[in-house]
This record gives structure tokens, C-alpha cells and sequence, in this order.
């Protein structure tokens, strides 16, 4: 399944680095927020009030001119950006929530996108008296965090390419009982970047689609094209066994898409808010598709996939555990708690160090533990990157 | 199998012998329910013909609540499936009417008989009953002598991208939808119906829904899924009377002119997973704002969307996968079908999950140029697919209106 959500927040990256810049200690929840409006039209800009207890501020941007608009909050200097929406269609309100520390600011708006705006207006933050970390290591914080999970892709999918040759060469091979026991532990190395390799539209049907995603006449290539015929036995039937032509063109092709992942991700940066996305993302994909036996529908293999997934959001989680402990350490000690139960959960399946439990073999009730525990943490971790880009 | 001689539900009265005069506005039947002037045309008091050049539940102003059911014809003869739709049609314009489905009622005919009505919408009124009849491909196999009727518009829908259809919710010979405001009026008529088909059609599968999920008149609010966003702002009006003719009614001069063709999805939303996506997110998904309905592009509601409009980094506005673009006629060579879906709830799941969705339904002239389409560009890209899942689908033939003298579908037996 195509989950685009870390292509979706490039946008958002920017904004998130420099909207950092303001960020209390405090559950943002805990304060009241103040609400304010911006008229932006052609020619102005014009905000409710122009100044605003340090804290929460909404600034509900309506979009009163016939392009575009972005709004701006900048720091003293006039030119630093503290918070920004951007994309505003004519017509459109739109709100831009920060955390806002006591000093001087400026608010502008940019209709049409370029230049330097219009109505660019001091805008005064005063002190409620609200709590204010420090903020100073954040950006390093930030860039360690980009560095380490960028090595993690990397590392990842240098692992998922040696191991689909030795898969590739056993299932063509004809080798079928080692091809079966690569499957699962191969595709670990796929599933714990599983959003990183689907940001790649024209990759993620080629090498990851179900036969149920396909379309009449639509070729079928990728894992779970080999998957149905290392394990036919639920296959449909008058299912015949691929010839070896067909074998070889499955296997030199899901090696070769495998090469162009690896040349794809060497270049990869990553935002705050995509390592934060990236993370939901991952558990989403639990939740839709492995949780439900719906993934590995030859191999029941689901739960490796499980336990990847979930590896691959708790590297992201650990990435900016810290950065998310000064802005709400509350959440993270609920996004804690939660991680753990689900990895005890997965641990009470894992036979030996590497292998688990098929889907066909748990219990109604340990695939709805399973459900629920996905849930006690989907809902805090979809909290996360509000939080950390406010 | 029937029993003709059984008091109550004899059609003969209507579309057989002695013919047309009776029914009209409901005048000559037993005034057993509220019956309210035809003239009505909201609210509880609502009163639409079942008799007309189409039948009603199409253009009709899409009605709060649902219960769809497709049923499979049993081993019967030709001539008894045609009674069976004689059977059906009087009961169903004595039901839209505002009267019980036979002719004594729940409360009267003969003390030694169940009732011929199941009396639960007693002293209620009609509440702007529809009841349409459609006609599924697998009618017209060898069974019935109807091969040669098959339309070539009727066809077996193709699998599209990502189906998940689930066999006990797809298909069947003959379906019945039944809109009201008020959900046990629409239970009752599909309960009736039910019973009056017991031996010579059975359920396969039905479906309760609440909550339009498009408005088919200007007059209408455009009401919201369970997505929480507007649903059916685009959707056509019956006030747009050429392109309904158009897009809508089947055209030609056969048994189906005048009718339409009906496809249902069963479309589940993973809501839990959607719950927990970001208002942008959201809204890249559906290229709307969430709060007024408004496309991404700018404007109001009712503002036409502008796919061409970028923002930062020149990406349009309106996301290349978002389902606004993807389901407008502009990016399917022109291609529309009125909307008339309703939101569902059927409990939860094993996993505790909300089984929640909207049960799909449009009608259209030709679905081989209109909903196959239009679902093919849907399934290959749209964004939404991350949070949908097709579990059901049907397709019918609509036939066109019963009059006082012919039954629906009477064109099938000429």
C-alpha cells in the first residue's frame, strides 16, 4: 500500500526547524490559547491585536485577496521565521498555532508568494509567566537526529539488498525450501523503512503489491508475486507453479528495484516532522495490514512484518525522544509505556531469537490484544509531530 | 410460492384484470396510516408516486435514511418471477403511499391469519418513502428466458485495484432500495417486500444506512460522511434536467428506457487510522477544507475547484492524488453519475474496530462509461485508498416506472 505521508510533510520540513525556535516545557495542552484573526487581502494584512500573552497563539489566517497567500510570524530581526502557513487558497482560513515566548515579533502576509510581503507590523508577545525551556541544542538535536536515522535507512537497505540476492538466487535456483526461509527474515530489512521505500511511487507497486491491489490485465511483479508460489497451498484453484522464465524475470527484477532503492536513498534528508510522520506512518501500516493477516496472505509471515514495522518506528522515536521530552515529557512517557506493552506482546509470540508465531495460528483473542495495544498507541504517537513542529 | 387465494396480498385488483383506476394518489384503498396530500414535500409528511415515467429514490431529494437489500430468485418459473414483481409493485405503491403492504393491515382481516402487514410503521407517516427495484446481471442468465433482455450497459463489474469484496456481499438478481426519513419506515418496506418474496426470492445481503451522504436537489444542505468532511458537494441536481437526461435515464427504446443503472459499494473506512491523521493530511487527502467544504484552490463550497492553482514548490494546491481531482469529471474525460450513498455503522469488528464506512450508491445512464471508469482512476491513485477498503458491490438494472397497469419490469415478459 502506497503511504506518502513523508513526502507530504516536505513542505512542513522547513517550517518545523525554524518553528522550534519557540517551544515551552509545559504540556502545550495545559494552557489556554489565545485566538486571533488575520485578514489577508492583496494589499494588507491585518491582524486582530497586536500583541498577545506569551503561550499558545492561534492566528486564524482568512484568505481575503485572490491568490495565494503565506502568513509570517518573524523575530525581532525581521527576518527570522518563528511560524509560518503557507498555501492558502483565495477564500480559504487557515490556522497557525505556535508557542509563543515573550518579545518582539513581526507579523506579515504574502499574497501571491513572492517578494517581501505586505503590512509587515510589530507584533509584542508580553510574559504570562509561562515556563520556557531552553532551546539552544535543539537544532543540534535535530540535525543528529536527521544524521541518525539516515544511516539507519541507509544500513537497512544495504541489508535488504544482500539479502534479496541470496533469496533471489535460491528461489531461481529452485531452491524453494531456503527461499522460504529468507522470505520473512529479508523483508524485515523492507518493512522497518517500509515509509522511506514507499515515498518512492513508482517502487512500492513494483516490489510490495498485493494481488488484491492489482488491476485486470495489470502485471504483478515484487515479493508477493514470489510469495504465492513459494506457498500455494491457499492459492486459488488451477493455480499452476511458475516457469522458470517466469521465476527468473521475478527474481532479476526485484533485485534490480532493490539496487535502485538502495541508489535512492543515499541522498535522503530527513526533517523533524517526517521522522515523526514516519513513525505514525509505520504504525498505520500495522493497523491496516498486518494486524489483520492481510499482508503475508500466502506466508502468514505477518508478524515478522509486525515487529519491523515496529522497530522501525521506535528508531524513529528514539531519534527525537529527547527533543520531545522538553516540549511534553508526559507524552513521552506515555509513548513509553505503550511501546513496551506491544513489544511484550510481539515478545510472547517470538520463537527463538528471529522467528514468530504465524498469523494463522494466534487466537481471536491474542490478534485482538494485538488490535487494541496498536490502538493504546496509535492515538498518543498520532500526537507526536503536533507537538514537536508547535 | 404464493397463494393466490390468500386475502391480502393479491395484486389482481391492480396490475392485472380489472386494471387501473384504483390507485392513483392512494385514493381507494383502506386508510389505515397517516396518508398525507401527494402535494407534500418534506418532512415526515413527505408522499412521492411510486406510479412515473422513472421511479422514484433517484432524483427524488435523497432521503436521511436506507435499507438496501439484493435478494437471489429461487428455483421458480418465468411467469411466477413475473408475479413476484407484480406482488411486489402493488405493495410497494400501496407502502409509498403511506398504507400497510396488503390490503387489511396489521390489525384487521381474518382473525385465524397472521396479519398481512408486520404493523410496526402504524401510526407512523410515510415519511417520504421511495422504494426502487433493480435488476442484477445474473437475472438474466438461462433460468428465466431473459438472456436476450440482458443490457449491454448490465455488466460484470471488472475487479478494480484494491478490491476486497467479500462474496456474501456482492451481487445478486434483484435488489431493492428503500428510502425514508424515518429508518423504520424503510425497514418495514423492505421487511414486507422480504416476506412477500419467501419461496420465490431470498436475502443475500442488505444493508441499513443513516445519514445522505449527497444532496440531489439545490435545496438540500450538503450533509458530511464519516470522514467528518462534506460529501456530494459536485454532485448533479435533479433541477439539472438536461444533464440528468443525459447522465442519468438509460436512452434508446427497449424495455430499459427510462431507466437507470444502479452500482453499489460497500466501501469500510479504516476510521480509527483516519482519526488519527493530521488536519493536513486530511485535507491533501480529500482536496477540500474540512470546515466549510471549500477545494484547496480557494473559494466556497460551492466554488468549482481550480486544479491548476500552485503553492509553494509550484505543487498544485489540490494534490495530483486527492480525491476531489481524481473523481472529477475533468480528469475523467468528462465522465459524472449522481451520487445517492449513505453513511453506515454495523457494530464493530473482532478487533474492536467501528465496522463504519459508506455504502456507496450511484445511478447513471451507462456504467461502462461513468462509474468503471471514474473507479479505475480512483483505485489506481487515490490517496484516500490508504483509509477505504471495498468490501461489497452490486450492479442493477433500474427498469424505468410502474404505471397503474404495468408492474416494474414489465418489459422484461413482452
Amino acid at each position: 500500500m502506497t503511504q506518502r505521508r513523508l513526502v507530504a510533510g516536505l513542505s512542513l520540513g522547513a517550517v518545523a526547524m525554524l518553528a522550534l525556535a519557540g517551544c515551552v516545557a509545559n504540556n502545550p495542552t495545559d494552557s489556554d490559547s489565545t485566538a486571533l484573526t488575520v485578514d489577508s487581502s492583496a494589499t494588507s494584512c491585518t491582524v486582530s491585536s497586536d500583541e498577545a500573552p506569551s503561550g499558545n497563539v492561534v492566528f486564524t489566517v482568512s484568505n481575503s485577496g485572490d491568490q495565494v497567500t503565506e502568513f509570517y510570524l518573524l523575530a525581532d530581526d525581521g527576518l527570522r521565521i518563528v511560524g509560518e502557513v503557507e498555501n492558502i487558497g483565495p477564500g480559504i482560513d487557515r490556522n497557525l498555532v505556535i508557542q509563543a515566548r515573550p518579545g518582539n515579533y513581526f507579523t506579515v502576509c504574502k499574497p501571491g508568494m513572492i517578494g517581501a510581503g505586505v503590512d509587515k507590523t510589530a507584533f509584542t508577545v508580553t510574559d504570562s509567566g509561562v515556563d520556557f525551556a531552553t532551546d539552544e541544542d535543539l537544532a543540534a538535536q535535530i540535525d543528529a537526529a536527521n544524521a541518525n536515522y539516515k544511516s539507519y535507512v541507509k544500513d537497512q537497505v544495504e541489508n535488504l539488498v544482500v539479502g534479496t540476492e541470496d533469496f533471489a538466487a535460491a528461489y531461481k535456483a529452485g531452491d524453494d525450501d531456503t527461499a522460504r526461509e529468507l522470505y520473512a527474515p529479508t523483508r524485515v530489512y523492507w518493512e522497518r523503512i517500509e515509509t522511506v521505500a514507499e515515498s518512492f511511487g513508482d517502487l512500492d507497486p513494483s516490489m510490495d503489491l498485493r494481488e488484491a491491489d492489482l488491476e485486470e490485465g495489470q502485471d504483478w511483479t515484487g515479493w508477493h508475486a514470489i510469495e504465492k508460489d513459494l506457498w500455494p497451498q491457499d492459492a486459488e484453484a488451477g493455480f499452476e507453479a511458475y516457469t522458470q522464465d517466469k521465476r527468473d524475470a521475478l527474481a532479476d527484477r526485484l533485485v534490480s528495484d532493490t539496487d535502485t532503492l538502495y541508489a535512492n536513498v543515499q541522498d535522503l534528508e530527513f526533517t523533524l516532522d517526517q521522522q515523526a510522520n514516519g513513525a505514525i506512518g509505520l504504525l498505520d501500516e500495522v493497523a491496516t495490514g498486518k494486524v489483520t493477516g492481510e499482508e503475508e496472505f500466502w506466508s502468514h509471515t505477518d508478524l515478522y512484518d509486525f515487529q519491523a514495522n515496529i522497530d522501525g518506528a521506535k528508531v524513529l522515536y528514539a531519534g527525537i525522544r529527547d527533543i520531545l521530552i522538553e516540549k511534553d515529557a508526559e507524552l513521552a512517557e506515555q509513548l513509553d509505556t505503550e511501546f513496551d506493552e506491544l513489544q511484550n506482546l510481539l515478545d510472547a509470540q517470538r520463537i527463538g531469537e528471529t522467528d514468530f508465531t504465524l498469523y494463522t495460528e494466534l487466537t481471536d483473542d491474542e490478534i485482538r490484544a494485538f488490535s487494541d495495544q496498536v490502538n493504546a498507541l496509535g492515538e498518543p504517537l498520532s500526537k507526536l509531530t503536533g507537538v514537536l513542529v508547535l | 410460492m404464493v397463494d393466490d387465494a390468500k386475502p391480502g396480498l393479491s395484486r389482481r385488483g391492480l396490475f392485472g384484470l380489472t386494471g387501473a383506476a384504483v390507485v392513483g394518489a392512494g385514493v381507494g384503498f383502506g386508510v389505515d396510516r397517516v396518508l398525507t396530500p401527494e402535494a407534500s414535500s418534506s418532512g415526515a409528511a413527505a408522499v412521492y408516486p411510486f406510479f412515473g415515467e422513472h421511479q422514484a429514490g433517484i432524483v427524488t431529494p435523497a432521503q436521511d435514511r436506507l435499507h438496501f437489500a439484493s435478494f437471489d430468485v429461487s428455483d421458480i418459473s418465468r411467469d411466477e418471477l413475473k408475479e413476484l414483481l407484480e406482488d411486489w409493485s402493488y405493495a410497494a405503491s400501496r407502502m409509498t403511499a403511506g398504507q400497510s403492504a396488503g390490503e387489511f393491515g396489521p390489525a384487521d382481516g381474518p382473525y385465524d391469519s397472521p396479519p398481512d402487514d408486520t404493523g410496526e410503521a402504524l401510526d407512523l407517516p410515510p415519511a417520504g418513502l421511495t422504494i426502487t427495484f433493480g435488476f442484477g446481471p445474473s437475472l438474466f442468465d438461462d433460468r428465466f428466458g431473459l438472456s436476450s433482455k440482458r443490457p449491454a450497459a448490465l455488466i460484470d463489474l471488472p475487479h478494480f485495484p484494491g478490491d476486497a469484496l467479500v462474496d456474501a456481499l456482492v451481487g445478486g438478481d434483484l435488489c431493492i432500495q428503500a428510502c425514508s426519513d424515518d429508518p423504520q419506515i424503510a425497514v418495514h418496506a423492505i421487511r414486507n417486500l422480504s416476506r412477500i418474496a419467501f419461496g420465490r426470492a431470498k436475502l443475500r445481503w442488505s444493508q441499513l444506512g443513516f445519514g445522505r451522504t449527497s444532496s440531489t436537489t439545490r435545496a438540500q444542505v450538503t450533509p458530511r460522511n464519516l470522514f467528518g468532511f462534506k460529501d456530494g458537494t459536485a454532485n448533479m441536481r435533479a433541477e439539472d434536467t438536461a444533464l440528468v437526461n443525459k447522465e442519468v435515464w438509460a436512452g434508446g427504446s427497449d424495455w430499459m428506457a427510462g431507466g437507470s443503472y444502479l452500482v453499489s459499494r460497500k466501501i469500510r473506512m479504516t476510521i480509527e487510522t483516519w482519526d488519527r491523521t493530521s488536519l493536513r493530511e486530511q485535507e491533501r487527502v480529500i482536496g477540500r477544507n474540512k470546515g466549510e467544504g471549500a477545494p484547496l484552490s480557494g473559494g466556497t463550497e460551492f466554488t468549482e475547484p481550480d486544479f491548476s492553482i500552485t503553492g509553494r514548490g509550484d505543487a498544485p494546491l489540490i494534490d495530483e492524488e486527492s480525491h476531489v481531482r481524481l473523481a472529477h469529471p475533468t480528469t475523467n474525460a468528462g465522465a459524472t453519475m449522481l451520487r445517492r450513498g449513505y453513511n453506515f455503522v454495523d457494530g464493530n469488528d473482532d478487533l474492536g474496530r467501528l465496522n463504519a464506512g459508506l455504502f456507496f450508491i450511484c445511478f447513471q445512464s451507462d456504467p461502462r462509461e461513468q462509474f468503471v471508469p471514474i473507479q479505475l482512476s480512483l483505485a489506481r491513485n487515490d490517496a484516500m485508498n490508504e483509509y477505504v477498503r471495498h468490501v461489497g458491490s452490486g450492479i442493477f438494472a433500474v427498469p424505468p416506472g410502474a404505471t397503474e397497469n404495468r408492474a416494474i419490469g414489465a418489459g422484461l415478459f413482452d
